[in-house]
């Protein structure tokens, strides 16, 4: 137990720091870096809690996708951070505002989870993760959630990421007239005899047309 | 008695992981120094060339020497680089490349980590391997690494995708991401592997006519994911110098290199215990069954290993023999012929396996 509490504050030290450097570093590319740092460690707390599906999808998802698209738009973007901090006087008391209720809301929110799961705990203690009891995996528990109880709220999620996904291809799709494109199927259909004709020339005559 | 006890005890059992994690590791690099060596022997052989013969035995010992002079040599930092990103890049790619093997079943019992969602950590791990990558090519400041790095983030998350719907298709049929349970599955004979529709008498071979496609997608697409030609634009020679790795030199240079051969060797692997039965004999033969538990797992070993290496020789193959794509055939088979194919093949094994598998 006490090893799992070590572990427990180093990776939350980790998380905590990596996520301050994320805003604090001057490069926005090691600001990325310290984001994927910060997933890595998160996903190393939710190891720690049981639940390693969520941690290999947190890795996969955030870190294998989104992270390496952050990753690729910021390094081909010029970040002029002169501009960026000039107004930083004028939207601190905003900023300071919003940052403050959002911890009071977590503070809130997760003594309220971790009062619930206290008591459910002391009442039941088979009741322990919805794995522990029935002896399936992670994932099973997972699944089967959240294709009962859920499904609907999970159907809609991906009706969700459809649209946004649609939105995102209408909104940059360009017809531009006048492109030559690659016609694959035309390329390989291509034989030898429509590519190549074998002409037989007479010394000191040329080709003509 | 006094030994058993030492080992259950938590000083034990991590002394016991070390020492496990070290003998992967070193079986390995072992390894890895003579399919660099064959890697070259047969690109060599098929271009009627000797390939490395001089130092040792038929060149045996050629890696060993690149090695010594990997080490011995100067590691040069670019003056504009960023000087810790650029370190950090070939130790990332080293360490992911090394830390996939983990969870990789190589003998019945033999495994570091048995974990449950085996499959999904193979997964991350391998769609980390592109920060190496990234991170090199941009940490060099320097146009060649820089181009050849955003090639190959493009192309490595472009192929994952179809990666993750091929092995989607295996979980489906197999109902565990456990691969120690996924080879177990595939025991009894070549037919029940899963390229083959897997376990499930005469019926499941339906599912072969899916799932022979979906393990030649999962090579090819495991070609594009390791940048191995036919699919090496990040270091396309002819335009890009040597892509990412052009201002690496020395050390760094090797962990990359050794890092992307560890990958290669990793989606053989995974090919083997995806579709081909892992340490499962092609005929189980019953006498096998009399043996000592640890003869049976070097048997099991046995297997496993020369399925790989078969799959590695498939690889040196196509680097020998098939010409490189171009950018835009590379993304097109990635998007437009993989991605939908695996599609629909994910949604006929799960039908098959709603509907068809109780009959």
């Amino acid at each position: 137990m006490a090893l799992q509490a070590i572990a427990f504050y180093l990776m939350a030290a980790v998380t905590l720091a990596s996520g301050f450097a994320v805003v604090s570093a001057r490069n926005p590319v090691h600001s990325v870096l310290f984001l994927i740092s910060a997933f890595f460690s998160a996903a190393g707390l939710f190891v720690l809690m049981g639940a390693e599906f969520l941690a290999m999808l947190l890795v996969v998802v955030y870190v294998g996708a989104v992270a390496v698209l952050f990753l690729f738009v910021v390094m081909m973007l010029d970040v002029d951070f002169a501009a960026l901090r000039q107004g930083f006087a004028r939207y601190m008391p905003l900023g300071g505002l919003v940052a403050g209720a959002l911890a009071v809301e977590m503070v809130v929110v997760s003594s309220t989870v971790a009062t619930q799961g206290a008591a459910r705990l002391n009442d039941n203690p088979m009741a322990r993760g919805a794995g522990a009891a029935a002896n399936v995996t992670n994932a099973e528990a997972i699944g089967r959630v959240l294709y009962t109880n859920y499904v609907y709220f999970f159907q809609a999620a991906g009706m969700v990421l459809l649209v946004a996904m649609i939105g995102a291809i209408v909104l940059t799709l360009r017809h531009k007239p006048g492109v030559r494109r690659q016609v694959i199927a035309d390329q390989v259909a291509r034989t030898p005899k429509s590519g190549m004709r074998v002409v037989s020339l007479k010394p000191g005559e040329g080709v003509s047309e | 008695m006094g030994a058993q006890s030492f080992w259950a005890t938590p000083g034990g059992w991590t002394v016991l992981t070390v020492l496990q994690i070290l003998a992967v590791m070193i079986w390995i690099l072992l390894s890895l120094a003579f399919l660099l060596l064959a890697d070259r022997k047969i690109w060599a052989g098929v271009q009627m060339r000797k390939g490395p013969n001089v130092v040792g035995p038929f060149g045996l010992l050629q890696s060993f020497a690149d090695f010594g002079k990997f080490l011995l040599k100067e590691i040069v930092i670019p003056s504009g680089a960023d000087k810790t990103v650029f370190l950090l890049a070939p130790l990332v790619a080293f360490t992911l490349g090394f830390g996939a093997w983990a969870v990789i079943p190589l003998a019945p019992g033999w495994v570091v980590s048995n974990i449950n969602v085996g499959v999904l950590y193979l997964f991350a791990i391998s769609s980390l391997g592109v920060y190496g990558i990234i991170m090199g090519g941009w940490a060099s400041n320097s146009k060649y690494p820089f181009l050849g790095s955003l090639r190959s983030a493009a192309q490595m998350v472009s192929y994952e995708v179809s990666i993750g719907f091929v092995i989607v298709t295996v979980i489906i049929l197999s109902g565990t991401l456990n691969l120690q349970q996924i080879v177990t599955q595939q025991s009894g004979g070549f037919w029940n592997w899963y390229v083959f529709g897997g376990p499930g008498g005469l019926t499941a071979k339906a599912m072969a006519l899916v799932m022979v496609p979906m393990a030649w997608i999962f090579f090819i697409s495991g070609l594009a994911e390791t940048n191995r030609p036919p699919f090496d634009l990040p270091e396309a020679e002819s335009e890009l110098v040597a892509g990412y790795a052009v201002e690496y030199s020395s050390t760094p240079y090797l962990l990359f290199q050794i890092g992307e051969y560890a990958n290669i060797v990793l989606i053989c692997a995974m090919t083997t215990i995806l579709f081909f039965g892992g340490w499962q004999a092609p005929i189980d033969f019953a006498f096998v069954h009399h043996w000592p538990a640890t003869g049976q797992s070097f048997y099991g070993f046995m297997w496993f290993f020369l399925k790989v290496i078969f799959f590695f020789f498939l690889v040196a193959m196509a680097k020998a023999i098939v010409p490189r794509y171009r950018y835009d055939q590379l993304m097109r088979l990635g998007w437009k012929v993989f991605l939908p194919t695996s599609l629909v093949a994910v949604v006929a094994v799960a039908a098959w396996r709603v509907f068809g598998m109780q009959a």
